[in-house]
Formats: C-alpha cells, sequence, structure tokens
C-alpha cells in the first residue's frame, strides 16, 4: 500500500480536555494551530488524488512525459528557429526552453487543480468539518509530482547536451517553493469564488493559455528592452522562470534584480489576497456548495 | 472538570434565502452583476423620488434554528427527533463545525466525530482498503489509529476478500457495510450521528445499533438523530424534540417521542403538496381517513381505514397508474399498492381535472408507525414519471382490538386467525 509515510501523530492530539467553543465570528481563532492538527488529512487526501490520477490512465506517467517534451520541441523550432530569437549565452534552446517550462507547467498545473479543488470536494465539504485550506493545497501536491518527472525529463536532456549545472542549483528548491506560492494565491482566490460563482473556472484556461505567451517561456526575458522589464516582471513568472534558468542554466541567464523583487512582491500580494479572500468566503462554503 | 460536555446557549442558525426565479443554489456572476446593476438603478430613481433608499432585493432570512438551549452530560445518549426541517441536522452541522452558528454559542469538551452520512469521502475507484484509510483520516482517525482497528473494521464489514477491489465493483450492501464499520469503529468523546442507520439490511443495523449502544455505555456520548423511534428508545435516555427550528422539549426519551407522536396524530392529518407548474399529472394532497370516513392521525388496528389523495390532471393522459409504499419506523417497506395490481380499476384515459382518489387497506397492520411513502404516477407508454413524492403523510395503528395481551403485540402484520385443534 503506498499511503506516504509520516511521523506517528497520535503524541499530537493529545486526550486531555479540548474545549472547542462554537460562536459567530470565532472560526478565526487557532486557524494556523487548527490547520497543523489537520496536517494528516493534508497527506492523506495528496495521495488519494496521486493515486486516483494514476489508476485509470493507461500509459500514466507517460503523458507527463510527453506533454512537456511536444511543447518544448515546438516551442524551440517556433522562438528559436522561425522567430530567430537569441538563446541566453551558448545555452542549447531547447535547454533556454525546458528550464523554463519545468516552471510554468508546475504554475499552471496547480493553479488549475486548485482553482477546481473545492467543487471537486463539496461532498466532503457539506459533511465534514476540517480547514478546508487543506482542499487547495493538497491538489498543489499532484501538480508537484507531475513537476518532478519533468525534472528528470530534464536531467536526461542536460546529460544529452552534455552541460553541466553549476552551484547555483542549489537554490532551486526555493524557487520551486516560489513557483507553488505563486500558483497558491491566485488558487486559492479562484477556487473560494468558484464556490459560489461558477463561472470562475472558465477564467483558469484563459489565465493558463495567456499566460503562456505573455511569461518569458518559449523565450528569453533578455528579449524584452530594458525599459519594459521591470513592468514586464509584474507577472510573477517572470521572477520565477528567471530563477528557474538562473539555478539550471548558470551564469548566462541572469536574473534582474529590480524586477525579481517586483515579482515576488506580487506573489506575496496574491497569496495575502488569496488566503484572506479564501478565509472570509470558507465560513459559508458549506452552506452554497 | 465539568461534567456537561456539550452547552448550547440561544444558538441560532440563520440562512438567507434569495428569491430569484431559477436560482439553483449557486449564482452566475453575469446575473449578479446585472441584479447590481438593477439594484442601483432602483435605489438611485427610489433616492432622487422620495429620498428614502429602500433595498430591493428580494431576500428573506430563514431561521432554520432559533434560541436553542441545552445541556448534555458525558455518557449520555440523546436522541434528537423531530420532523423533516425542524432543524436536527442544522444543529447537527453546527455542533460538527461545518457550518458557522448565526447567533448564540455553543462550548463543546472533547473531540467530536460526526457521521452525517455513511462512507463520506469514499472513492470509487480506491480499494476497500485504501479507502478504509482514507474514510477514516476524514473522519479524524490518526493512521495509527486506523492500522491498529483495521483488522477489526474489515471483520465488522465482512469484505476481508474484496479488500483490494475497487470499491466501485462492490455490491451497495458491502459498499454500506464497509462505510459503517469504518464509522463504528471512530472512538471520540462525542459522536454524533444522523439518520444513517436507514441504509443497510435489518441485521446489519441490528449490528449497528448494538456497536453504538456500546460506545455510549462506554462513557461517551452520543447525539443521535433518528425517525426510528424504537432505536431511538432502545438507545437513547433523554430525548431533544424540535419543532420548526425551536427546541420544543427536551426529557426523558419516552415523554419526548410521546409528545412527538401525539403531535403527530393532532396535526398534519392530510397533508397538501406544492404544486409543480407543468407537470401533466401530480398528486395534490394525501391523507388517511379512519373507518368512519374522517380524516385523522390514527386508525383502529381492527378497521379498514382509506389514504386519500388529490390528483390535478393538467392534460388528457392514457395509460397512467398510480404506486406508493407503506414504510414502518424500521424503515421496512411494509406494503406496496400498485393500481395496477387490479384489472380495469381505473379509467384507461383520464380527461383533465380534479380528481379524488382513495385505496382502502384491510386490517392487517400491527399498531405502530406508520409512513406513506414514494408516491409516484407514471405512465406506461411511454414510460414516464409525471409525479413522485418522496414522503407524504403519517399516521399511526392504535390497538384496539387486542384485549388480550398487555404487552405490544409482536410482528408486522396483524392477523387475527383462526386456530384449530383436531386429536
Amino acid at each position: 500500500m503506498s499511503i506516504p509515510g509520516v511521523p506517528d501523530p497520535a503524541a499530537a492530539r493529545s486526550p486531555a480536555e479540548f474545549v472547542l467553543v462554537l460562536e459567530p465570528g470565532r472560526a478565526d481563532k487557532n486557524y494556523w494551530l487548527d490547520l497543523w492538527r489537520y496536517r494528516e488529512l493534508f497527506l492523506i487526501l495528496a495521495w488519494r488524488d496521486l493515486a486516483v490520477r494514476y489508476k485509470q490512465t493507461a500509459i500514466g506517467v507517460v503523458w507527463a512525459i510527453l506533454r512537456p517534451l511536444l511543447t518544448m520541441a515546438v516551442f524551440t523550432v517556433i522562438f528559436s528557429r522561425v522567430a530567430k530569437l537569441p538563446s541566453d549565452g551558448d545555452t542549447p534552446y531547447a535547454l533556454l526552453v525546458f528550464a523554463a517550462m519545468l516552471p510554468w507547467s508546475l504554475f499552471s498545473m496547480s493553479l488549475s487543480e486548485a482553482a477546481n479543488s473545492l467543487i471537486n470536494s463539496a461532498n466532503l465539504i457539506s459533511k465534514v468539518y476540517f480547514p478546508r485550506l487543506i482542499v487547495p493545497a493538497a491538489a498543489v501536491v499532484t501538480a508537484f509530482a507531475d513537476f518532478l518527472v519533468s525534472f528528470a525529463i530534464l536531467a536526461a536532456l542536460m546529460a544529452y547536451y552534455r552541460f553541466v549545472p553549476g552551484w547555483n542549483l542549489l537554490f532551486l528548491p526555493a524557487f520551486i517553493f516560489l513557483a507553488l506560492l505563486a500558483s497558491l494565491g491566485p488558487g486559492l482566490w479562484i477556487t473560494a469564488l468558484n464556490v459560489k460563482y461558477r463561472d470562475f473556472r472558465y477564467v483558469i484556461p484563459f489565465v493558463v493559455q495567456f499566460g503562456l505567451y505573455v511569461s518569458p517561456v518559449g523565450f528569453s526575458s533578455s528579449v524584452i528592452p530594458q525599459r519594459w522589464r521591470l513592468l514586464y516582471s509584474v507577472n510573477p513568472m517572470v521572477g520565477v522562470i528567471d530563477g528557474f534558468r538562473w539555478c539550471i542554466l548558470g551564469g548566462a541567464s541572469r536574473i534582474s534584480w529590480p524586477g525579481f523583487t517586483l515579482s515576488l512582491l506580487v506573489v506575496a500580494f496574491f497569496l495575502w489576497l488569496g488566503i484572506s479572500r479564501f478565509r472570509k468566503l470558507e465560513k459559508s462554503f458549506a452552506d452554497i456548495i | 472538570m465539568s461534567d456537561i460536555v456539550i452547552q448550547a446557549e440561544n444558538l441560532g442558525k440563520k440562512y438567507v434565502l434569495a428569491h430569484q426565479a431559477a436560482s439553483g443554489g449557486y449564482v452566475a456572476l453575469r446575473d449578479e452583476l446585472t441584479r447590481g446593476a438593477r439594484t442601483l438603478w432602483r435605489k438611485t430613481r427610489n433616492l432622487a423620488r422620495d429620498g428614502s433608499s429602500a433595498s430591493g432585493g428580494t431576500r428573506e432570512e430563514f431561521w432554520a434554528l432559533k434560541d436553542v438551549s441545552f445541556e448534555i452530560r458525558r455518557g449520555e445518549a440523546v436522541g434528537i427527533i423531530g420532523r423533516n426541517g425542524a432543524g436536527k441536522s442544522t444543529l447537527l452541522k453546527v455542533l460538527s463545525r461545518i457550518t458557522e452558528p448565526s447567533a448564540g454559542r455553543v462550548t463543546i469538551r472533547g473531540r467530536v466525530a460526526s457521521l452525517l452520512e455513511v462512507g463520506t469521502g469514499f472513492h470509487p475507484e480506491l480499494t476497500g482498503r485504501e479507502n478504509v484509510f482514507l474514510n477514516g483520516a476524514v473522519m479524524g482517525m490518526t493512521r495509527a489509529e486506523i492500522r491498529r482497528k483495521f483488522d477489526e473494521i474489515v471483520a465488522f464489514a465482512e469484505v476481508e476478500k474484496f479488500l483490494d477491489t475497487p470499491v466501485k465493483r462492490y455490491s451497495s450492501g458491502m459498499y454500506v457495510r464497509l462505510a459503517f464499520a469504518v464509522a463504528a469503529h471512530l472512538e471520540p468523546e462525542i459522536l454524533v450521528v444522523d439518520e444513517v442507520l436507514a441504509v443497510g439490511d435489518a441485521a446489519f443495523q441490528q449490528k449497528c445499533l448494538g456497536k453504538m449502544g456500546a460506545v455510549a455505555t462506554a462513557g461517551r456520548t452520543v447525539l443521535f438523530v433518528s425517525h426510528n423511534m424504537a432505536a431511538i428508545k432502545r438507545l437513547c435516555s433523554r430525548g431533544i424534540l424540535f419543532t420548526s427550528g425551536r427546541l420544543q422539549m427536551i426529557g426523558a426519551t419516552a415523554d419526548v417521542v410521546g409528545c412527538y407522536l401525539s403531535e403527530g396524530a393532532n396535526g398534519a392529518e392530510q397533508v397538501a403538496f406544492e404544486r409543480r407548474p407543468g407537470a401533466v399529472a401530480q398528486y395534490r394532497s394525501a391523507g388517511v381517513a379512519d373507518h368512519t370516513g374522517t380524516f385523522a392521525g390514527h386508525v383502529a388496528d381492527d378497521r379498514e381505514f382509506t389514504i386519500r389523495f388529490e390528483i390535478e390532471v393538467s392534460e388528457t393522459v392514457s395509460d397512467i397508474y398510480f404506486g406508493m409504499i407503506l414504510q414502518n419506523t424500521e424503515g421496512i417497506n411494509v406494503l406496496f399498492a400498485d393500481s395496477r395490481d387490479t384489472e380495469n380499476s381505473l379509467p384507461g384515459r383520464i380527461p383533465p381535472g380534479k380528481y379524488r382518489m382513495s385505496l382502502s387497506i384491510p386490517p392487517v397492520l400491527s399498531p405502530g408507525r406508520y409512513d406513506v411513502v414514494s408516491l409516484g404516477i407514471a405512465t406506461t407508454h411511454p414510460v414516464l414519471v409525471l409525479d413522485f413524492r418522496e414522503t407524504a403523510c403519517s399516521f399511526e395503528v392504535v390497538n384496539h382490538s387486542n384485549t388480550q395481551r398487555t404487552a405490544a403485540r409482536p410482528g408486522v402484520l396483524n392477523l387475527h386467525l383462526p386456530w384449530e385443534l383436531s386429536g
């Protein structure tokens, strides 16, 4: 059986008196503590999403391999051969594209998974209590699993091009985390709105499709004229993608710091917005879902 | 350490009903925007006209629970009864934190596990084994706890052989047994159970009731909602009766159940149904009339009585038939009546109009409470369901004939049969 290993949580739930007061507006207190208390449910739900995802697919993991590879091939041909855009230094263009597709697909996948998560768990929400934040957070884990598969492909590609990454690679986990946060913010907001207004689900495919072209996935962000760079970085994925390229491809791909700081601020803003909107609407989920 | 584990003070839960045409629970942003624009227009117009800004919305507040106060002690088993829509389920939802109260407060000491549905979170693609872990976690068990009780759960559910089969291939009985087995092995300090015993076969229901009784005697607190008065009486020491969102009575189970039943006898003898616009044929009311022909909440067990319906037909229909089920408080279908059972009892074509229909029931039911459920109208050519009412009226068959016995007469059928002795 493939239930993820977790430390024994029995110790965390002490049998001692556990007093709970329910009154209007009270749910706000102990919010984060409650979230921690329910971490085991988070793991189980994440595991369920993963198990179900790979259960009824004929070639399962192969999809996670084929999709990024084909997209990479198309982007390389179009942006490098047809549009003749330059790469960063002498980095192979295919690698340049793939290093950006990793965070982009992580972002877009987790955004769509998170945004639809509450609706898909409607039966749970109307019948059991748990901090609702767990549902979109667990959905993001599925996207992360696909990311790991893509990462293995990247390793294979780098071996093929005999490209050796530098010490920058050590910073990659920080940028992975940043990509997840960047998707969680809007994801939470949209999933909460989705409960009340079902038309928000149409926003996601649009954001994902549109975002692919306004983010530096198929090209290096250095092709953007210098005076527009800062404005361009309002797109939080610009910072994340630049960061990924810097980690994986090394020196030739530079992070523009003012832009990166701006991206960080935008990520933080959306995360704050997402969480606060989510918490505001959370109380009424069970009544309207 | 206080002995009171649940204390509710002036608890209230309000829902806002938005009266809009074809509002299906959730709203589309589009509609909200147009409505917002319309309201804004109306407000400004009103403001310009007489200087007052009256709210243009058609929203109505509805208190599903109001001013509810009670205390429940450690180790008590409390039955919660009331008609549909009386607020029982809302109370359970508030207690299990699914929804927030709108007024008042509840103080709960101890971990609450709520069982509002069996198999919450079950995923059809996952195997029985995986679902035990999933469902257990959803119900608030830790993994260590589930692992410890795993064999016991599987044995209780009697599904050992199918543990590694996806539950979508389970029979509905197996599914329910597995789901209930997980729930029955929860060990919270407070167990909140909604009407979930209505599922599963009778033997399994008995097993579950036994398990719940054991939980209650083990010093845990049980809150139990049910329409099954026999189960409530057996399991609970105290009862709470709800009537349209308010707590009407709290006390010893027998008294509260008695109050509930007698209320039914005085109250709705004849139930009117909401009119369904556009339905070709529909039930408008249902009621039970005793042997004298007057509508009554109770009938004698040795007299024939009738179940009477009012039907409305809006278009001429042919090949129409009617059906209904009589159910006892244990949820057992005692009787199924189908108008096709007797040939030519109904005309082949029925023109539009209002009709009265009655169904005679011979004196074969043993004393107890019965519900008229699953009222249907359908046509045979084409096969089409024209109307279906899940629940209709209920009535009580009272002991009138059985003067020899003081204890309740066992059995579902009440037939006075001749005995013959030959030597």
